[in-house]
């Protein structure tokens, strides 16, 4: 790890005010990201900017007939919280299966968002769900937010501060784990809200997270698996790598999407 | 350097260190704390974790200096040099939990978190979940599994849990 100097700010302005005035100027909150790739020197921000010691930006609250997920909420917090339990239970279900205990106790939606990794499981939900990406300096709708793999919309002087869950009517998320990383090899997230469908995909695309419109379209028709039979993502596009050819991962999109909508009516 | 001043398994502890410093490391070689390891050094295998405020995290990838202002807990704080172990550390000596005893202070400082989110009646399935971030390769996990189970229950009668 290189050298950098640590900043605790108390205030999301302090905190801010360093980012914008710092150059090189990176923001931490669990670490679980940041710190392993400070490791391998693949990041060698000269400011560090520790983002835990704001009081208030891990709450979890119903808002606006919104579920507000602070930005510094861990998975833990996420996955245990009733608020979140009671208001998407797949959210809670979801953020209870990424990485393990340990890493659920450090790991933040923030971060895991800011971060935007092509495998991680939040950018589905998020995308998904149509949430809205609150910063320090104005709200980004998920549809314009995600802009490829490790690549979001925030400019380097924003701040997540939180996140805004519209309730759907019905939601379920499905993964397909590696089995010696436990990441996403791919992930579908399937949401029907009052006069929508969504289908967002992790874990598979070349370019990070992405919708399958065919997918919505059939469902939109009718919320049941049966719509989506026959139906396929085309494997261009997509992954390939040593744990899954494209066309592997392709398969693996419409099998998880048709679990993940039998889970929503499971559910309902 | 950053100054830092926490608790480690109760003791008030100030240092000055380089920002850059990892938990484990300032446990290890500042603190001689040796009980607690390093195994893969990529937050996957556990042999590092230690609760901090209570709540298991791998201390290979947290900073020192985001512990300050908080407490630590490490296996050498689970009991008493002479005094009877803790009733998890006591479980695996009874069952065998271990063969190397490399991952084993991870596997303890996790199964202890496990039982405070999960209770003390924990079934084969759960404890096999919960550890999916603590490696062993010696084990095949059997035995670690039954002296998560008896540690539980022995932790439900003991003053030291």
């Amino acid at each position: 790890m290189y050298e950098f100097k640590y900043h605790r700010p108390e205030t999301l302005q302090q905190a801010a005010n360093l980012l914008a005035g710092n150059e090189d100027a990176m923001l931490i909150a669990g670490g679980h990201t940041l710190v392993p790739v400070m490791k391998q020197r693949l990041a060698s921000p000269a400011h560090l900017i520790d983002l835990s010691h704001i009081e208030g930006l891990d709450s979890i609250e119903m808002r606006e007939g919104l579920l507000a997920i602070g930005a510094t909420a861990t998975h833990a917090d996420v996955a245990d919280s009733p608020i979140v339990g009671e208001a998407i239970p797949a959210l809670a279900e979801l953020a209870a299966m990424i990485g393990d205990p340990a890493v659920r106790h450090k790991g933040t939606i923030g971060g895991s968002l800011a971060n935007n990794d092509p495998t991680a499981d939040y950018p589905a939900a998020c995308l998904a769900l149509g949430a809205t990406i609150v910063t320090s300096k104005r709200r980004l709708e998920s549809d314009d937010y995600f802009q490829g793999m490790f690549s979001t919309a925030l400019e380097a002087d924003e701040i997540i501060t939180q996140v805004m869950f519209p309730l759907p009517k019905q939601a379920a998320y499905q993964k397909f784990r590696n089995q010696a990383s436990r990441y996403a090899l791919v992930g579908v997230f399937v949401v029907r809200l009052p006069s929508d469908v969504r289908v967002a995909v992790i874990g598979a695309g070349a370019d990070g997270v992405f919708r399958v419109a065919a997918f919505e379209e059939a469902l939109k028709t009718s919320f049941t698996s049966e719509s989506l039979e026959g139906l396929s993502v085309p494997a261009d596009g997509l992954n390939s790598d040593l744990h899954g050819s494209a066309e592997y991962r392709a398969h693996l999109i419409g099998v998880l999407a048709r679990r993940a909508v039998d889970a929503a009516n499971d559910r309902a | 350097m950053a100054k830092i001043s926490l608790l480690v398994n109760g003791e008030p502890t100030t240092a000055d260190i380089d920002p850059r410093t990892l938990l484990v490391q300032f446990l290890r070689e500042n603190l001689r704390l040796t009980g607690t390891h390093v195994g893969c050094d990529t937050s996957q295998c556990g042999a590092c974790i230690v609760h901090l405020d209570g709540k298991a995290v791998k201390s290979c990838t947290v900073l020192a200096v985001m512990a300050d202002g908080h407490a630590i807990q490490t296996i050498e704080g689970l009991a008493a040099d002479g005094a009877p172990l803790h009733p998890m550390q006591e479980a695996f000596r009874e069952h065998h939990g271990l063969q190397c005893g490399f991952c084993t202070p991870g596997m303890i400082m996790s199964a202890i978190d496990m039982v405070r989110r999960k209770g003390h009646d924990l079934d084969e399935r759960t404890i096999r979940e919960e550890l999916e971030g603590n490696l062993c390769r010696c084990t095949g996990y059997q035995n670690i599994v039954a002296s998560i189970a008896a540690g539980a229950t022995a932790m439900a009668k003991s003053d030291l849990a």
